[in-house]
């Protein structure tokens, strides 16, 4: 399933936080979304899955997402790992799972096998709190959770915020097993060169317009890279 | 002021009833922030639907079907023509609506029984004493405490075993991720509304066995009483809610039977009074020991 928005806007009162924006992510693709703070980028995942009024096109496959409510957007195959996890510190850790089944379209037997795989540690302390886990483990877990629902659309905001660099790359590398499921991935992310790198391709935002694109191929050219975020 | 096993058993009674308005109570704070102020309003028509129902001569079955059938339309119409249209407003203007509901109910039980109120006897059987090892306590105060107990074991169960009941939970912990998994609003709320309104007419039931005459005030001091109780307890999680609920109806029922005649319209004062200085130690509430596991 395809995820194209188009001509997003996305505004609170007077500010314009998302201005126009247009962008495609298709089934086995990683599209990066990358800018300073306030470019806009955790803004157009909300406004995709339905957590903040916008005006523009979000379809998946054709069907017109926007002004549905998030539940709604979820149960059609759209999943969010938000900002700082938001993880139910409370509730066990398969507990926190079978909260990802409630966008799940298809057979939910064979939900957990998937997930396990890729995150054994999820597997590891399903019996534990999950408020109990490191902040790596709740990444995987918040990460997990939203797979559960086998979306065909994952966003996925800063899921490597405040992370430990060895996990960061187990993060990075859990990304490139999901894009080979065929799931289509957007990736909203401040370590710039990692991004660009993992991405088939990287939108860059500012002031909440597109103002680049840029391939893997540029991820090693610091230059052009510091020029795109500041210009 | 002399306490006897007669006392502890209708605080043990008022304490399980108290219990419930506070668990029913409790779930649609849980997911809606809300506190219904109106929930004493419906306890009040469950009451009025017994007492027509004994007034027509109704088998006593019959009354409680009606009790429930009344109260849980009000619930639902309480949800669907109140709660869900504000959801998106301050909980300010949903608080002020559940008082403007509250006033409403009592206004038309007002109208249509006037103020001098209905009898609803069918269950005064209740009130008869068994002995129990030399103690005469009131069938009523079994029956309650069984009812109660029976009533958050099967919420218990339903919180803790269905998916429904951990979607609750999810919810009342963090509504905006929940629905962002695909839980859905109206349901999670209207599950919740629902099984607040099944135990309002179960509270309905067992007040009118304490005091049958039902007035359009009835259950109003029973319901700020449990209010009180939730918040000492802790509001904010089901057990202490629960556990505050049943220690102040405890306290409440143990006290008044206890206080001589002449110093028992003194007992809302020492009640009240406890409350506050339980509030200047712990304003958390007496019953929240929970920790903060939460590891950055």
């Amino acid at each position: 399933m395809k995820l194209s928005v188009q001509s997003l806007d996305v505004r609170y009162g007077g500010v314009h936080a998302v201005r126009g924006l247009s962008l495609e992510v298709g089934p086995g693709e990683i599209v990066g979304l990358i800018g300073a703070n306030g470019a806009g980028k955790s803004s157009t995942l909300h406004a995709i899955m339905g957590l903040t009024g916008a005006s523009g096109s979000v379809r998946l496959d054709g069907a017109e997402q926007l002004g549905r409510r998030p539940e709604d957007v979820a149960r059609s195959g759209i999943a969010l790992v938000p900002e700082g996890r938001r993880i139910f510190a409370e509730l066990t850790v398969e507990e926190n799972l079978r909260l990802g089944l409630a966008g799940r379209r298809g057979d939910r037997r064979a939900a957990f096998g998937g997930v396990h795989e890729l995150f054994p540690v999820v597997h590891e302390f399903r019996h534990r709190q999950a408020g109990a886990l490191s902040g790596g483990q709740q990444q995987q877990l918040a990460i997990a959770r939203a797979l559960v629902a086998e979306p065909a659309v994952l966003l996925l905001d800063e899921p490597s915020l405040g992370l430990a660099p060895s996990v960061v790359d187990v993060v990075f590398e859990s990304l490139a097993a999901i894009r080979d499921r065929g799931i289509a991935v957007l990736l909203v992310e401040q370590r710039a060169q990692r991004t660009v790198a993992a991405a088939d391709r990287c939108h860059v935002l500012a002031a909440g317009e597109l103002r680049l694109t840029l391939g893997p191929q540029d991820a090693a050219d610091t230059e052009k890279l510091v020029e795109a975020y500041f210009a | 002021m002399t306490v006897t096993w007669q006392n502890l058993a209708d605080g043990l009674a008022l304490g399980s009833i108290y219990a419930l308005m506070a668990v029913g109570i409790g779930l649609v704070f849980g997911v809606l922030r809300l506190v219904n102020f109106a929930y004493g309003q419906l306890v009040m028509a469950g009451a009025f639907a017994l007492a027509l129902a004994s007034q027509w001569g109704w088998p006593v079955w019959a009354g409680i079907l009606l009790c429930f059938a009344v109260v849980l339309v009000l619930s639902l119409l309480m949800d669907v023509l109140v709660f869900r249209p504000l959801r998106g407003h301050s909980p300010a203007v949903m608080l002020v609506a559940t008082f403007a509901v509250a006033f409403l109910l009592q206004s038309i039980a007002l109208l249509w029984f006037g103020s001098l109120g209905k009898i609803a006897a069918s269950l005064s059987y209740l009130q008869r004493p068994v002995d129990i090892s030399g103690v005469q306590v009131r069938k009523f105060a079994i029956v309650a405490v069984v009812v109660a107990v029976i009533c958050l074991v099967l919420l218990y169960l339903l919180l803790e075993r269905t998916e429904i009941g951990l979607h609750m939970r999810a919810a009342s912990m963090d509504f905006s991720t929940s629905r962002m998994l695909g839980v859905r609003a109206n349901r999670v709320i209207g599950v919740a509304v629902l099984i607040s309104g099944l135990l309002a007419a179960v509270v309905a039931v067992m007040l009118t066995v304490q005091t049958p005459l039902v007035t359009p005030d009835f259950a109003l001091t029973d319901t700020i009483v449990v209010l009180a109780g939730v918040v000492v307890g802790g509001l904010n999680r089901p057990i202490p809610a629960t556990l505050g609920g049943f220690s102040i109806g405890f306290a409440t029922g143990v006290l008044g039977g206890a206080l001589p005649t002449n110093q028992s319209q003194y007992l809302p004062t020492f009640i009240f009074a406890a409350v506050i200085i339980v509030l200047l130690i712990r304003p958390q509430g007496i019953f929240d020991w929970s920790k903060t596991v939460e590891r950055v």
